[in-house]
């Protein structure tokens, strides 16, 4: 557990971890009655088969998600999904030119680590901003600090680091004389909605990667659809990564509440097998 | 004379029942009902409905068998060219096929062609129980990974050639059996964590039992020797060209169906409470929304739209209404053109679904919370027909109107997943998504084929049988070179 919501679990998934790039997802089924969760992928290790993921307690199904033990197995694990993240694919000449900046918000920090390290890895400049409400629910901070050239952190309640949201302290970066070529912002909607406010405002280029709701992940269902520069997307096959000016993040959040009535519903009856003993 | 026996009838659930629950419509024939209706069959010469048959089910023959009673070797016969009898008895459009072109039906009713393969089948499952008012499965859980339930399984021999076989629907299961049979050593990678593919997330319950009636059909597959893997997706987790070059599969075959959704693209079709019927029906078939005990959730809501007229929309519309919802179907031409198969309809209007013909959605009218509550449509007439024969339907001009609803179900029809031909080299598809291949399955890369809806865009689950058994030949050829 990193903190008493969020837990990091590493998962045996060979063919995965081989494939697995920067900025794509997995999903995972915990037993046959769950549902299908896409988790970002925080990290893979080719030689030893596994991926990372982190997952934060939400509905009943991520709650039995964190109930796993080390050598248990979920039912299902599949992926990776979505496409890599633009720089993988990049020229190198152009690659070269950019300066990164990456801005986590809670959860979202753990998907940002595979980033910063292939950034790099690939010699690219990057710093990396960490915010999160409070500190207890600071994660990956010392991870982070070995992939990125300049590491801040803020919290809203100023219990650790800066004093202010990530959309402030990356004012305070850039007023500092930072410059960046390059946002990606990685954390809840309304995080990613007004971190590309910011952005915009300070002539950033934005990146989001959407957390749409998704059943299969392969482009099947279109329950992931949002609108970017007034298309309709899926974010399962088309994203999940975009450009976060295109995005109407307001149209996004209240997609992803679809099923929020039909949940409480289900939390109230679940009974939760955290502590089951086994 | 045999054919003064009218054709049997089915015995069905009660409509206002079945309306309220998940099990099957159908009970299908016990043995009596079977062996009479068999006895309605001419044997012809010429068997026309053999012809008609996707697959070349040899009808005449195993319905000989079942006239005398032989249902073992009825079975028998099937099997030569199915693997899949319980699965067609139920989702075969026979009225456009085997019945369609039944000597009986010219002055009176076909024979029941359909409904005796499935008691063949049922029959072969579960004896004498075949036929009776199915117990509800409820509790029974069938784990997507390990053996079990399979009885023997025959292992290819040492050294045999490896074939890939995308997708475990109906064209890579036929395609797949045949190749197995035929001694080649044959793994279905299926992307979802079931086996079946649209058999499993798209045809629901109460028209396929999944535990009772597709689980085993998959499993015969595997006892032929046929290796299935769930949660590969090709196209991401590995790719044709590392199973190629680096797995050692000798020939591929591509059966990935046709599963991309369309929308109408008409104003707010992203609203909260616009779904897909392929969300609709995954939720509801493959992650069970309707059993209390799963946790997936689902929105019907009291009142649902369904916008189609094919069988997908017949699935959903009926779903919806178990769900406890009213259901219109919105269809832009009238109930002759449905191109659903006959019987559903049929069953879709006993049980009380509401069908607006010649009416098309223009809008998807929301509320202050982004939820839909309306639909707006226009209303049709028809036309001069169109190339395929339909008089295509004109709207009405000034004639709007609104249908309030909770919830709009678009069942519009798919298109192949573009995952695989994007990924690998060398592999044409045409201006519609589908992979380019010719009469026997071979793409336009050496070794690799495909069949179904992949390459035809969205059909039956019977076509796709048996363009995977087209290509199982084309394999075999290929790699006996």
């Amino acid at each position: 557990m990193l903190t008493p919501t969020i837990c990091r679990m590493e998962v045996e998934a060979p063919r995965l971890a081989a494939a697995a790039q920067p900025g794509q997802f997995l999903i995972v089924r915990a037993d046959e009655k769950g549902e299908r969760i896409p988790l970002t992928i925080s990290d893979f290790d080719v030689k030893r088969g596994t991926v990372t993921i982190v997952t934060q307690k939400i509905g009943a199904s991520s709650s039995d998600i964190i109930a796993y033990e080390p050598g248990e197995a979920f039912a299902d694990v599949v992926g990776p999904l979505g496409l890599p993240s633009e720089f993988v694919s990049m020229a190198p000449e152009k690659l070269s030119q950019q300066r990164y900046i990456l801005i986590a918000g809670g959860v979202g920090t753990a998907p940002v680590y595979p980033q910063a390290k292939w950034l790099k890895e690939h010699g690219v400049p990057v710093d990396v901003i960490i915010g999160a409400k409070t500190k207890d629910l600071l994660i990956y901070v010392e991870e982070m600090r070995g992939v990125c050239d300049n590491l801040f952190v803020c919290t809203d309640d100023g219990s650790e680091g800066f004093h202010g949201m990530g959309t402030n302290m990356l004012e305070h970066v850039v007023s500092e004389g930072h410059q960046y070529t390059q946002a990606v912002i990685i954390g809840p909607m309304i995080m990613m909605k007004f971190t590309t406010l910011t952005c915009k405002k300070l002539g950033i280029p934005a990146i989001v990667s959407l957390n749409s709701l998704m059943v299969d992940g392969t482009g099947m269902c279109g329950a992931c659809r949002v609108s970017v520069g007034g298309k309709t997307r899926f974010a399962c096959v088309e994203g999940p990564e975009f450009d976060g000016y295109e995005v109407d993040f307001d149209l996004a959040m209240r997609r992803q509440g679809q099923y929020k009535a039909e949940e409480a519903e289900a939390n109230e009856k679940h009974v939760c097998k955290i502590g089951r003993g086994k | 004379m045999a054919n003064k026996i009218p054709r049997v009838p089915v015995r069905e659930q009660d409509p206002k029942v079945r309306a309220t629950n998940f099990d099957e419509v159908c009970y299908g024939y016990n043995k009596e009902e079977a062996l009479l209706e068999a006895s309605r069959c001419l044997n012809c010469k010429n068997p026309r409905c053999m012809t008609a048959c996707p697959v070349g089910l040899q009808i005449p023959r195993f319905i000989a068998e079942l006239a005398v009673g032989n249902i073992e070797g009825a079975a028998a016969v099937i099997a030569e060219d199915s693997s899949l009898p319980a699965v067609c008895g139920r989702v075969c459009p026979q009225e456009t096929q085997c019945e369609g072109s039944c000597i009986l039906g010219v002055k009176g009713e076909p024979v029941a062609i359909g409904k005796l393969e499935r008691f063949v089948a049922d029959y072969t499952r579960m004896g004498d129980a075949a036929g009776s008012a199915s117990e509800p499965v409820r509790d029974s859980e069938y784990p997507a990974i390990p053996l079990e339930g399979v009885q023997e399984v025959k292992t290819p021999s040492p050294g045999a050639k490896r074939v890939a076989v995308i997708g475990s629907g109906p064209a890579g299961l036929a395609c797949a059996s045949d190749l197995a049979k035929w001694g080649y050593d044959v793994t279905i990678f299926e992307a979802l964590h079931k086996a079946g593919g649209v058999l499993e997330y798209g045809i629901p319950e109460f028209r396929l039992p999944k535990d009772k009636v597709l689980r085993h059909e998959v499993d015969a597959v595997r006892e032929l020797g046929v290796k299935i893997e769930t949660n590969v997706i090709v196209g991401r987790t590995i790719t044709i060209d590392s199973l190629m070059d680096k797995e050692g599969f000798q020939a591929v075959f591509i059966g990935t169906g046709a599963g991309l959704p369309k929308f109408m693209n008409i104003p707010g079709e992203n609203l909260c409470g616009v779904f897909s019927a392929n969300e609709f029906l995954t939720r509801n078939n493959l992650m069970k929304a309707w059993r209390e005990d799963y946790l997936t959730p689902i929105h019907a809501g009291k009142k649902v739209c369904v916008v189609g007229g094919g069988n997908v929309a017949m699935d959903a519309a009926r779903t919806a209404l178990r769900l406890g919802a009213e259901v219109h179907i919105v269809y832009r031409r009238t109930e002759a053109e449905l191109p659903a198969r006959r019987e559903e309809v049929h069953h879709a209007i006993e049980e009380g679904i509401i069908f607006d013909m010649l009416t098309n959605p223009v809008e998807v009218i929301g509320d202050e919370r982004g939820w839909v509550k309306a639909l707006k449509c226009i209303k049709m007439e028809l036309g001069e027909p169109d190339e395929s024969g339909r008089r295509s339907p004109v709207p009405i001009e000034g004639s709007e109107f609104e249908i309030p609803t909770e919830t709009v179900i678009m069942a519009l029809g798919t298109s192949p997943n573009p995952l695989i031909s994007r990924t690998t080299q060398g592999l044409d598809t045409n201006k519609r998504g589908c992979l380019v291949a010719n009469e026997e399955g071979a793409t336009t890369r050496p070794g690799v084929f495909a069949g179904g809806d992949a390459v035809t865009g969205a059909a039956t689950v019977i076509l796709a049988m048996g363009a995977g058994r087209t290509a199982a030949k084309a394999i075999d050829a290929y790699l006996k070179q």
